[in-house]
């Protein structure tokens, strides 16, 4: 069974489509990756999956349950969770701060007991903040828990939000660009915990520009050009799939793929 | 029918002002991004130059004039030596120093004129003309035409100066203007120039019916921010029909409804109009992009 | 938790409680202690506004209004409707409250701009029902209030009103850092640098705007109960929207996100008209000078921006 699944997907801005009869399925355990050249739509799906827009068409379902019209924060206690391109960083509180939210689901959110600061409420709190610690630590953050967010690097942030998204403990996780502005070092360790996450029974799925990431981990690779889906499959089979090498690799990138 | 235009009358001759303080929150917000807490204080000068200029014996038209340039003076230090300095701090930190800065000038103005209210003669002397059973004064008709005059004025000097066309630019992509070499410190500077111009002209035109004193400035700039508000933001066309709808409001309101509950009414209208259109009247809904 | 954030947390409270209680040892008259008392009094209407403007980022220009529902319930409640004093506190509280989870749905929905004037109007109509419903509150002249009396002790003068108010801002300053420091205030402050990361992770960003508005609304209303018991008398002053504009620029004149900036911007705008009555007329023209030269040096307000230039100076 499929853990997200988009049925024909459309949305427009101002007249202008942007996407149309978009339709993917991703189940647990998989690595999903959506690639396609800049103003394809990805991120556009990416909003949508996650509840920030409204499609005009179709739908999105997680676990079989329509979720199109849910707002953005019933979708994370139906076990959806993401990172954004453009960082979304709560840039004025600490890195640990910024992945305890991720836990905010997890935790009693009583106002009273957290006003009077209840012994519960220290307790969760300890806990709270040991779980950040232990996500900051599996991303390769340890030590940078006190450090204000806006004062730390760019793929520093790029693994905090990797971190806050798993604190939620989602089903699927939606990773847009996790991997861009990192060097290679950077970019094999994100690789490594990606594939790390899916052998968690994550579903996670996956903008991305790297082709060389992309490939190397993608169970399946879903094609996008201008709005409209382009070829879906394997690496090896969006490698050799001739519409794909023409439209968005382009000929001498595609050969280079095909020989790779 | 009769009382109906009287009130109509009234609405749009007090909203015209509204409209023009809106419009100067407008012109500065657009090229600068500033709200300008101060805009009303500019009304107050144009108003209490005048009175005691011409009080001075200078000529009705000169005193005008110099009240005009005072604000415009005003309105340039205000960005010389309090905004443009504060370049790069948060919206709302700017906002505070716009509300020091209107602090600053009103007690600059209850010292150098006083404390106590003043009138202007009609611009148009004269009996008030009868309009299907209204009577709408001349000074009235003055202060639309002169609105509607700056409007004019405004959008020819928009539309059709590279000075205007060089606001525009910077209003709609500040950092792109800067890159085709537009001096976008310049441009801000002359944007809080022509909007205190405006405000000054408001303060003139309406002295005659409604007096002045140091302390006018506070309720117009309520008014105009509110009136553009509902306009939508940045929108000049939504600053106008804001101050007049404002002004309308205020004045059917208060002849039908409640003089007591006149400013009431008009907020409720607001707030009525926010729920339902979030960027006002004429604001456009942003896709919110992440 | 770290032993640096249970400083932070503690230092405020505890340096707070010092404060409150090593003052009168310097106060020299009842003329200081009235204005230390009003300075206690301000401080927790801007602590509340902070949490909601400072914490969860929304703006609100009508804070004003809730400040002077909680002053005339102390007003209102005992003269036209028997209610005791010490029970027409928290009752005006709870109203304030109750006003703001009804006002605050379709309000916080408003972003920036719009929901500073949405907020100003709604205080403006507060405001004004106060001056019009004369039969009730006096109208433009205003009202009595008569004392609060506690187990036959009537809580009266500057002295008493010291106590009450600094105990109070103590507690509330407690309050305020325990809610900061637990998944609600971690909540407001994801909202206020980004609303989508917030609901992404779950935070129910509508829900926590308006709990922060209420609750915000709540200490108002309180502080304006104190006034009003203290000076044994409310007008519409008390609500008008300048009081709105008066909170606001505290909270950022002391600095948004700071329970210290709170008290530093309240005792800013309360101490300095007193200092500045020797400049006679130039009182606003010195008051508005300061204000502007405050905010072009101390951008993040007066307690952040010295804060990190401390720290900073610190190996």
């Amino acid at each position: 069974m499929s853990l997200l699944s988009v049925r024909d997907i459309g949305i427009e801005f101002g007249g202008v489509t942007a996407l149309s009869g978009v339709s993917l399925d991703v189940g647990p355990a998989e690595i999903f990756a959506i690639i396609g050249p800049n103003g394809a739509g990805k991120t556009t799906l990416f909003n949508i999956i996650s509840g920030l827009y409204v499609p005009k068409k179709g739908r999105v379902e997680l676990r079989g349950e329509d979720v199109t019209r849910y707002p953005v924060h019933r979708l994370s206690e139906l076990g959806l969770s993401r990172t954004f391109q453009n960082l979304q960083i709560f840039f004025r509180m600490t890195a640990a701060e910024n992945v305890m939210v991720g836990r905010h689901l997890h935790e009693k959110r009583g106002v009273l007991p957290h006003l009077f600061a209840l012994p519960s409420t220290k307790k969760q709190n300890a806990e709270t903040r040991a779980k950040a610690e232990e996500l900051l630590a599996f991303v390769g953050l340890k030590g940078i828990s006190e450090q204000t967010a806006g004062n730390l690097p760019y793929g520093a942030l790029k693994r905090l939000e990797i971190a806050r998204a798993l604190a939620s403990e989602p089903e699927v996780l939606l990773l847009d660009e996790p991997a861009a502005g990192c060097n290679a070092v950077e970019t094999a360790e994100i690789d490594e915990i990606i594939q790390k996450i899916a052998a968690r029974g994550v579903a996670v799925v996956l903008v991305e520009h790297d082709m060389r990431l992309v490939m190397k981990i993608s169970h399946r690779i879903h094609v996008l050009e201008s709005g409209r889906t382009l070829a879906e499959g394997s690496a090896q089979e969006v490698r050799r799939n001739p519409k794909v090498i023409a439209a968005y690799l382009g000929k001498h990138a595609g050969e280079e793929a095909a020989h790779a | 029918m009769a009382q109906f235009l009287q009130y109509a009358f009234s609405g749009l001759t007090v909203g015209a002002v509204y409209a023009l303080v809106a419009l100067g929150f407008t012109l500065i917000y657009n090229a600068s991004g500033v709200i300008n807490f101060a805009q009303g204080e500019f009304v107050m000068l144009g108003g209490m130059v005048t009175v005691f200029a011409a009080a001075a014996g200078v000529p009705l038209p000169l005193a005008a004039l110099l009240a005009i340039a005072v604000a415009v003076l005003v309105g340039i230090a205000l960005h010389l030596f309090a905004i443009e300095p504060a370049k790069g701090a948060s919206a709302v930190t700017l906002i505070i120093i716009t509300i020091g800065a209107s602090i600053l000038l009103r007690g600059l103005a209850s010292i150098v004129f006083d404390k106590r209210f003043h009138a202007l003669p009609a611009f148009i002397p004269g009996e008030a003309w009868r309009v299907g059973g209204a009577s709408i004064l001349p000074q009235s008709a003055l202060v639309l035409g002169g609105a509607a005059a700056v409007v004019v004025l405004l959008w020819v000097f928009m539309s059709r100066t590279l000075v205007g066309k060089a606001m525009i630019a910077t209003a709609a992509n500040r950092m792109a203007a800067r890159l085709v070499g537009i001096n976008t410190v310049w441009i801000i500077c002359a944007s809080f120039a022509v909007s205190a111009a405006i405000g000054a002209i408001g303060g003139i035109l309406v002295t005659p019916i409604t007096l002045t004193n140091y302390d006018v400035g506070t309720l117009l700039a309520l008014k105009g921010f509110s009136a553009a508000m509902l306009g939508g933001m940045g929108n000049p066309l939504g600053a106008i029909v804001g101050g007049l709808v404002v002004g309308l409001l205020e004045a059917f309101g208060a002849g039908y409804i409640s003089s007591a509950y006149k400013d009431a009414i008009a907020f409720l209208v607001i707030l009525l109009v926010l729920f339902v259109m979030p960027n006002g009247l004429f604001g456009r809904a942003g896709v919110e992009r992440v | 938790m770290t032993m640096q954030a249970l400083l932070r947390r503690h230092g405020v409270v505890l340096g707070l409680a010092v404060l409150v209680l090593v003052l009168p040892l310097v106060l020299p008259s009842n003329f200081y202690f009235r204005i230390a008392t009003l300075t206690f009094i301000f401080a927790l209407a801007v602590l509340g506004l902070n949490l909601v403007m400072g914490y969860a980022g929304q703006v609100s220009l009508g804070h004003g209004g809730f400040f002077g529902i909680g002053a005339y319930a102390v007003a209102v409640g005992p003269t036209h409707f028997g209610i005791p004093v010490w029970a027409a506190l928290p009752l005006g509280a709870l109203l304030a409250g109750l006003l703001a989870f009804l006002i605050g749905r379709p309000i916080l929905k408003l972003k920036g701009h719009y929901l500073a004037v949405a907020t100003l109007g709604m205080g403006i109509l507060i405001a004004m029902v106060f001056t019009n419903e004369a039969q009730f509150t006096g109208g433009p002249d205003g009202m009595s209030v008569p004392r609060l009396v506690l187990f036959g002790w009537s809580a009266r003068g500057p002295v008493t009103w010291y106590w009450i108010s600094g105990v109070s801002l103590v507690g509330a300053a407690w309050l305020a850092m325990n809610l900061i420091d637990s998944p609600t205030g971690r909540a407001f402050r994801a909202i206020h640098d980004s609303e989508p990361a917030s609901g992404v992770l779950g935070v129910n960003v509508a829900r926590y705007k308006l709990i922060a508005f209420v609750l915000s609304a709540v200490f108002a209303a309180v502080a304006g109960a104190y006034l009003a018991l203290y000076d044994g008398g409310v007008t519409p002053r008390t609500a008008e929207f300048l009081r709105s504009i008066e909170f606001v620029t505290m909270a950022v004149l002391g600095g948004l996100g700071s329970v210290i900036g709170s008290v530093v911007g309240a005792a800013f705008l309360t101490i300095l008209p007193q200092v500045l009555t020797v400049f006679h007329d130039y009182e606003h023209v010195v008051l508005g000078l300061l204000i502007i030269l405050f905010m072009m040096f101390l951008r993040d307000g007066i307690v952040p921006t010295l804060a990190r230039l401390i720290f900073r100076r610190r190996p």
